[in-house]
């Protein structure tokens, strides 16, 4: 979140597309309801009618997999009826720039692609630069190059006609919605965009987001209180392990992951510290050698050495354009090519994708470990149904894990807060929780190499390790340390003491932090800061709920991400009834700052708003994306058409999948699976339902895999509320109960009718009689940027069960 | 003064984390459920379920989708008809206890026999208590009266996350659910509080009770 959830009740206009936040997020949907009672417009815009729409102002039902046309026709709406925050855009954001002559966008291919690599060159889309390196600006946007006139012609085509023919939404239904929301555009408004994987989870899933991050910078929405683009996070500590880069691609605190080009630090800090041109640019990530070397500290203490280049050397690198996520993992064991492996806290032989090629590829392996609390699909994986456990070559080592209410520790909600939870009881038996599963195997490892060395011993024998985990200990070297007696402004600091905060940290091995994002959390002044529960605030502070001294929250505590764009150039709040921060009396009051410059209008330290981006400027227009620097409308993978009328690319160009004989891709509109299947959870499973099918009370309120299908379907079909239901997509065949419903309408798309069925993933088979993984249908088609499978969209039959040998 | 619920069906998310929670505080066993096209479940009250979320879904006049959740209970009646039966047949089976004014079935019930029983299920005008076969006792709500004797919320209560159940003082209460009916009615015009002076557990809904269930409200 940009924002936090008690935020969301500062909102005028709540647009809810991409999540079914009162289902997932039931506790804090409160602060949704508290925004409503204000007098808020409750939108949701999601392919079913939920328990979230039943509390909105109205549901929009959206063919699953059209977000980017939706949203398209938003922006193409704000830019024809000029709704847009003008002085916001003119100052605040990239609109302005002018992009470079080798930018071109064609019948929906952007320049620079190279299709036999499905790749782009993204060089194609930079920006055009003046002689000192700059970007070229053009504030009277005659330019027709500048940022907002390409974007002006990219979404002309995004008419309400096209929109509507291809989302399946009415004409009415995206007024609706735009004019609703449309209205934050004002300086006294503010609008917030709520998403959860229903945005993430699709070949388009980053361009989904980005699709909100060009609405909320045209609206004025963000940096604001009541604004921001949300990601709901959850219970899976999702925030926790994105800034501790629990994924391949980064390093903890949103560095990318070394890669064979880069050999040395100065050459990984040169490709990835940008240079700005713009006096008034803060170009936060111009520190990141300071957190890189901080980071290596954390890891290797005394042994990094500026000699050394801290150890640098250690770190493996990865093939430049190689993909090492998890869909690519399950694809190299598919093919024999590993040999054992470790899966803890994910169950993929229920959640991943195409559910039958992630169990076949299990079958490969030699050995496995898992720890879990219960026994699931992963762990049991040799004698699932149909499998002969006698054939099964496996050795499934199984440790049992400890729960989460039986350990100590923080959890990141949301809202980037660090919250520190106590320990409930004591582990069962002998389970343990992950910590002390990996430190003592750890150590087990260095004493065998200590033992009998081994290739490249360096990196594990020179870690700054431990004996035993603590809690307590590892948050404090997440915040960090000094290595060196070290004098901050007029305080001295012992080596060995916390680092206050980020600003302290140097390039030169004199600081740890193993995430620089984090510290300040815990500091010799204050203690830890996860563990405050103190409400004190400020009027200023009270009138938006915001609450600096309860729990501590990153960065630096700064509760509104980009807070310097809720102020004019004269440190002023657009809307000083909620305003997030203030220039008074030379200093700023209210959330903490987004760093402690002065307001634009000094123009010798004035700062633009957007400090993580190079040029300090909000970016409409953005070459990082693997699939294009504007968000376009392509269809899912698995389509129900052969056509639509934005271009001729029917699909994302880029997209990324995988081709073997268990990778089955339905042609695009396959008369043999013309219905759209979407997935996802529910209330009263947490996940794929690994846990929670073992809380009978929960099972006793969602006992058994259902398919929620219209009655005009169940008429087609033939099929009776209750029936026993087979599915069927090109990959496989699940079982299910129909549960016929005015929830779920069929969408006219193009002038014919398209049927689209929903069903939850939340069911195994190690609980009897309860179904079977529902992603044994889905399809293992990724997102080009973060490998994120489509398990919101594709393409499927079904028909009624003469009998059902899944669920009894 | 007797305790009294506001339960604002309008804020309702159907999370039915009252409805387990009852059932975690209560101690009462799962039943063995069935998907049956509904997410009602289990799919009525029942001797392990005191409290259960109901779902009703209809089109509303411009075709738009209304779904409606009732988290059912005992009324916690005023004058309860349920101790007027049970009197004539086992004096003491179902008290009211006259300090929070919940209805409370005893251990006694086991004596009412099949018969008054069922007389007693009868003469409920919400159709809420149930006979536990095993014990031969009737089960229903307590309103929790082992929290509320030491100061807590009903366990319904305290779960709600988004305000949809009030407790407390009875005069407090009424003043609240006046306060919501008014607010509630620039939306939803045919808004009601059902059978608000005969009853402790007081629904507020936004239509016809049969869009919600068919004893959501007597009157």
């Amino acid at each position: 979140m940009t924002n936090h959830w008690i935020d969301i009740q500062n909102s005028d206009a709540v647009l809810i597309i991409g999540s079914n936040a009162a289902e997932h997020h039931p506790v804090a949907f409160k602060w949704v309801m508290r925004a409503k009672d204000r007098g808020a417009a409750l939108m949701h815009v999601d392919p079913k009618f939920s328990r979230t729409s039943a509390r909105c102002d109205f549901h929009v039902p959206l063919r699953s997999g059209t977000d980017i046309a939706f949203l398209g026709g938003m922006i193409n709406h704000i830019l024809e009826k000029e709704l847009y925050f003008k002085e916001y855009v003119e100052k605040y954001t990239n609109a302005a720039f002018v992009v470079g002559k080798n930018y071109a966008f064609n019948d929906g291919l952007f320049s620079g692609f190279n299709a036999a690599a499905r790749r782009y060159d993204k060089s194609m889309w930079a920006m055009e630069t003046g002689p000192d390196g700059g970007p070229v600006i053009d504030p009277s946007f005659k330019n027709e190059r500048c940022v907002i006139n390409l974007m002006r012609k990219h979404y002309s085509r995004y008419t309400l006609k096209n929109v509507s023919d291809i989302t399946g939404v009415s004409q009415d239904n995206l007024l609706k919605v735009y004019d609703r929301f449309c209205a934050t555009g004002k300086p006294d408004k503010a609008g917030t965009i709520m998403y959860a994987l229903g945005w993430t989870q699709h070949t388009v899933g980053v361009q989904n987001i980005r699709c909100s991050a060009l609405i909320q910078l045209l609206l004025g929405n963000i940096g604001v209180a009541g604004g921001g683009i949300n990601a709901l996070r959850g219970e899976p500590n999702v925030q926790g392990s994105t800034d501790h880069a629990l994924l391949y691609n980064n390093l903890p605190g949103y560095h990318a992951t070394p890669n064979a080009s880069w050999q040395t630090l100065a050459e990984y800090n040169k490709a990835n510290t940008p240079v700005t041109a713009l006096k008034n640019s803060a170009n936060w990530w111009s520190n990141r050698p300071k957190y890189m070397t901080s980071l290596l500290k954390g890891w290797f203490g005394d042994a990094a050495t500026p000699e050394n280049d801290f150890c640098y050397a250690y770190l493996p690198k990865l093939e430049p354009g190689q993909d090492y996520s998890y869909m690519y993992v399950m694809d190299k064991m598919y093919h024999g090519k590993l040999e054992g492996g470790f899966i803890f806290g994910v169950n993929p032989m229920n959640s991943f994708p195409n559910t039958n090629k992630m169990r076949a590829a299990l079958d490969k392996l030699d050995w496995l470990v898992c720890s879990e609390l219960h026994h699931s699909e992963t762990t049991d994986n040799w004698q699932r149904p149909g499998s002969d456990p006698k054939s099964q070559k496996t050795e499934v080592f199984l440790l049992p894990s400890a729960h989460r209410i039986e350990k100590e520790g923080t959890i990141s909600n949301s809202g980037r807060w660090l919250q520190w939870f106590d320990q409930g009881v004591k582990p069962a038996g002998e389970a343990r929780n992950f910590a002390d599963i990996f430190v003592p195997l750890f150590n087990k490892i260095r004493a065998l190499y200590t033992a009998e060395g081994g290739v490249l011993p360096e990196p594990i024998l020179k870690m700054h390790w431990t004996e035993k985990f603590k809690a307590d200990e590892w948050t404090k070297r997440i915040n960090g340390f000094f290595w060196a007696d070290t004098k901050v402004g007029d305080k001295t600091y012992k080596r060995g003491q916390l680092v206050p905060a980020f600003g302290a940290l140097t390039a030169d091995g004199s600081t740890s932090s193993l995430n620089w994002v984090y510290a300040g959390s815990y500091t010799e002044e204050e203690g830890n800061k996860s563990k405050r529960r103190d409400t004190t605030q400020t009027p200023m502070q009270a009138a938006i709920g915001l609450y600096p001294n309860w729990s501590w929250c990153w960065p630096v505590n700064r509760r509104i991400l980009y807070n310097r764009a809720s102020v004019d150039e004269n440190g002023k709040p657009w809307n000083p009834e909620r305003a997030v921060i203030a220039w008074e009396n030379g200093k700023w009051t209210g959330d903490v700052p987004d760093g402690p410059w002065p307001p634009m209008a000094d123009k010798e330290k004035g700062k633009l708003p957007f400090i993580m981006m190079k040029d300090g400027h909000g970016g409409f227009f953005a070459s990082g994306p693997a699939d294009g620097p504007l968000p376009e409308h392509y269809e899912p993978a698995e389509t129900p058409l052969s056509s639509h009328v934005f271009s001729k690319q029917l699909s994302s160009p880029v997209y990324k999948f995988h081709s073997s004989d268990m990778d089955q891709v339905a042609p695009p509109a396959d008369p043999r699976y013309p219905i759209v299947l979407t997935t996802y959870s529910l209330t009263e499973h947490w996940c794929g339902g690994g846990e929670t099918r073992n809380v009978p009370n929960l099972l006793e309120t969602e006992p058994q895999l259902y398919v929620e299908m219209s009655h005009e379907l169940a008429r087609e079909k033939g099929i009776q509320n209750g029936d026993g239901v087979i599915v069927e997509s090109a990959r496989g065949r699940v079982e299910a109960i129909a549960m016929v419903t005015i929830r779920i309408r069929p969408f006219t798309v193009m002038g014919k009718t398209v049927h689209l069925i929903g069903m939850p993933f939340a069911y195994g088979w190690t609980t009897p009689k309860c179904g079977d993984s529902t992603n044994r249908l889905t399809i293992g088609a990724c997102d080009p940027n973060t490998t994120i499978p489509e398990a919101k969209a594709c393409c499927v039959n079904l028909h009624k069960a003469d009998t059902l040998t899944e669920i009894g | 003064m007797p305790k009294s619920f506001l339960i604002d069906t309008t804020r309702c998310t159907a999370c039915r984390g009252c409805q387990v929670a009852c059932k975690e505080w209560k101690d009462l066993p799962a039943n063995d459920t069935k998907q049956r096209g509904s997410h009602q479940n289990p799919p009525d009250l029942n001797p392990y379920n005191y409290k259960i979320v109901r779902f009703h879904e209809h089109l509303d006049e411009y075709g738009a989708v209304v779904w409606n959740f009732f988290p059912d209970q005992c009324r916690h009646c005023t004058i309860p008809l349920c101790k007027d039966v049970a009197d004539r047949a086992v004096p003491g089976a179902i008290i009211k206890d006259s300090k929070s004014g919940a209805v409370l079935v005893t251990e006694k019930s086991a004596e009412l026999g099949p018969k008054n029983a069922q007389a007693v299920i009868n003469a409920c005008p919400y159709n809420i208590p149930r006979l536990d076969p095993k014990t031969k006792r009737l089960t229903k709500c307590d309103m929790c009266a082992d929290r509320i004797a030491k100061g807590m919320q009903p366990i319904c209560v305290k779960t709600c996350p988004t305000g949809t159940m009030v407790f407390g003082e009875r005069e407090e209460i009424l003043a609240l659910a006046q306060k919501r009916l008014e607010s509630v009615k620039r939306r939803f015009p045919k808004a009601f509080l059902a059978d608000v002076r005969d009853v402790n557990v007081v629904y507020l809904l936004a239509e016809e009770k049969e869009h919600y269930h068919e004893y959501a409200a007597f009157l």
